[in-house]
């Protein structure tokens, strides 16, 4: 548990030092979503389409933070070291994830709010605990998918193309889960509550599914050894 | 060797006592950095055997993991942290101490100027020292250098000629390649000269400290 | 060099006999249907293609867990998971294809967002971005254990995508266009005919397959070759360079 700490503490130390988030993804995410209004070009359209919206900029952020987060490890082939006397290579798995996890859900915060600024969406009392639920558990999931492809094009040739072309499709359940229990919370007509936790039950099995992927995965895909 | 059809290594036979200090010489491609790999278990063994500390490379590779340390051209440190927060984040993945940071920042003559400068400002000399000091708190028992000397100024290498034999002194054991020929200066107590994949020299100076 | 043997000469042959047997029957020996019409011919070619789709990626998953799991056979199995995949990714395309052709003639769309056709479209990408890995120059055992990995992890991602996708489309009451799907009345012939399709294209599968991995194998050959032209080299060198000790 202290080495994921450890781990994380590293990844969220370099980032503050870095601003990569701050400066780069949260001002690129939150341009897509403007991009989407003035390309949607209706308010009813985008309050319709705001969570869904929401989502698919925050895949996008996703693949800008994985690819920084595997450079740090790959510029001075820290990762190697790292691989080479952590006791458990799940702990690197976990502790990269994590970090992960704290940046996406403050970018999931951030976009959440734009949404409510730029589209109208209204977040009701009743629905705010379906609403916080969703974002943990997907971000969640998003951390660990993220973290799992960022290792497997971690020092590769031409990862800027790989990594989305690879993670996207795996990430296409979340996504429709993610968006649609979002519509849930955010008081849509065409999804009630009830169903919205249908689709947590989604989310959280996924997570479940691919963290555990990830712990075992982890070390066959970072270990540089033949 | 990755397609399992060419050995690196055609036969070496060699016994590395503990707290010794060996230079591993030989030209490009004559197979140093492999016996490295092969050592610290991240080289497949296609014949014969290799022993760290007593425990066997091929079989009990998770325990010869923690005991070597193994330094390729990279120092794998961050460039965004400072040194010590480089060491410091070994120390606390290993469960060891501040007091076992400072000392080892303190033994490879890391001084608190330095410790505090991102890693990524400093010198290609204070960053292979700070991975050094990596190697001290981890306790690695082996040290593996592949060219530790390579990018150093004169002065540098005869700091690192200083800093290795500490380490010997504390307990160490030091393998290090270098592919030049003669290393001025350095007063090394056993040379080790691979030539086509085999050991073609094994010199033990005279005089061990 | 060849890849072929008797083996796959008899294989290719069969598959060839069997092929034309199965254009003759399905263009001019099986009726037409009655809702249909002769759009149902398409039927011949876009089942037997999904269903090697779907063999070629079940081939892929297991021999890339036989690679992973049987350390010295690593890249032969390596081999045919790559080469099944490439076969996949082909006849996926011509489901997706013949897929759409028909949609448009029975349901007058080419596209509907149904939980089988959307399921087949992510593991269509899926398999594509698979292959664009494998495509990285990486030292081949290394290269094999990722693609291996990654192949997997498809098999893992498939079901929650399709499941989700159902679920997402359970939620909207405009899935019952498909319904016309069911309704072809196959006679026995038509049906006998989709068997032999079913046969013809797994031989040309397991042709393409063998060819393919054998292909692979001898660039694996050449690579080491090159390997080992680059080693002797690199030893002369170091031989001139070394006359000194």
């Amino acid at each position: 548990m202290n080495a994921i700490l450890a781990i994380a503490r590293k990844d969220l130390r370099i980032e503050w030092r870095t601003r990569t988030l701050l400066a780069r993804v949260i001002p690129f995410a939150l341009l897509v979503l403007v991009l989407f209004a003035v390309a949607l070009d209706s308010e009813p359209l985008l309050l319709r389409a705001a969570a869904g919206l929401v989502w698919l900029a925050m895949l996008f952020a996703a693949m800008l933070l994985v690819q920084r987060s595997f450079d740090v490890e790959t510029a001075d082939h820290a990762l190697d070291s790292l691989m080479s006397f952590v006791s458990s290579p799940s702990k690197v798995f976990f502790g990269k994830a994590l970090s992960m996890f704290v940046q996406l859900f403050a970018l999931a915060v951030v976009l959440l709010g734009a949404a409510v600024v730029l589209y109208g969406a209204r977040v009701d009392g009743d629905s705010v605990v379906l609403l916080v639920t969703v974002l943990i558990t997907a971000t969640i999931g998003l951390s660990v998918v993220g973290t799992l492809y960022g290792v497997v094009v971690a020092n590769m040739s031409g990862r800027d193309s790989l990594l989305p072309l690879l993670a996207l499709p795996v990430l296409a359940p979340l996504l429709i889960g993610a968006a649609r229990a979002t519509e849930a919370a955010l008081g849509s007509d065409t999804i009630d509550l009830a169903n919205g936790w249908a689709w947590v039950a989604l989310l959280v099995s996924y997570a479940v599914v691919f963290g555990s992927a990830g712990a075992v995965a982890f070390a066959p895909l970072a270990q540089s050894d033949s | 060797m990755a397609l399992g059809g060419f050995p690196a290594l055609a036969g070496v036979d060699l016994v590395v006592r503990c707290g010794e200090l060996v230079a591993l010489r030989g030209a490009n491609g004559t197979g140093k950095s492999t016996l490295l790999r092969l050592c610290a278990g991240l080289a497949p063994l296609t014949r014969g055997s290799a022993h760290v500390l007593g425990f066997d490379v091929a079989r009990q590779r998770d325990v010869v993991r923690t005991m070597v340390g193994l330094l390729g051209h990279d120092n794998g440190l961050y460039a965004d942290l400072t040194a010590r927060e480089n060491v410091e984040f070994v120390a606390q993945l290993v469960g060891a101490g501040t007091n076992d940071v400072e000392s080892a920042l303190d033994r490879l003559g890391i001084d608190s100027r330095v410790a505090a400068a991102r890693a990524g400002a400093l010198s290609a000399g204070q960053r292979r020292r700070t991975a050094l000091a990596a190697l001290v708190v981890r306790r690695a028992r082996l040290w593996l250098l592949d060219e530790p000397h390579a990018g150093l100024d004169g002065q540098a290498r005869a700091e690192l000629d200083g800093i290795l034999r500490d380490a010997t002194r504390s307990g160490a054991t030091v393998v290090y390649t270098t592919h030049e020929l003669e290393v001025p200066g350095a007063r090394i107590p056993r040379t080790i000269t691979l030539s086509g994949g085999i050991v073609a020299r094994d010199v033990e100076s005279a005089d061990p400290s | 060099m060849k890849t072929g043997t008797t083996t796959t000469r008899v294989l290719g042959i069969f598959a060839l006999l069997i092929t034309t047997w199965v254009v003759v029957s399905a263009f001019f020996l099986t009726p037409a249907d009655v809702v249909q019409g002769d759009s149902v011919r398409i039927m011949y070619a876009h089942v037997p293609t999904a269903w090697i789709a779907y063999l070629a990626f079940v081939t892929t998953a297991v021999a890339s867990g036989l690679s992973l799991v049987r350390k010295h056979r690593t890249l032969g199995f390596d081999r045919v998971a790559g080469a099944s995949a490439e076969v996949g990714v082909l006849f996926m395309a011509m489901t997706l294809i013949t897929g759409s052709l028909w949609g448009r003639l029975t349901w007058g769309t080419f596209w509907q967002w149904d939980p089988r056709l959307t399921t087949t479209l992510f593991l269509f990408v899926t398999y594509v971005g698979y292959l664009a890995i494998r495509r990285v120059d990486v030292d081949p055992v290394r290269r094999a254990r990722r693609s291996s990995v990654i192949a997997l992890l498809a098999v893992l991602e498939i079901p929650l995508v399709h499941f989700s996708v159902v679920l997402w489309r359970s939620l909207h009451q405009e899935a019952s266009v498909l319904n016309t799907d069911g309704d072809v009345r196959l006679d026995d012939l038509m049906l006998f005919t989709l068997f032999s399709g079913v046969v013809a294209f797994t031989l040309i599968f397991v042709w393409l397959v063998v060819h393919r991995q054998r292909l692979a194998a001898m660039s694996d050959v050449e690579r080491l070759v090159g390997l080992d032209v680059a080693i002797t080299a690199r030893r002369a060198e170091s031989t001139v360079g070394g006359g000194g000790i």
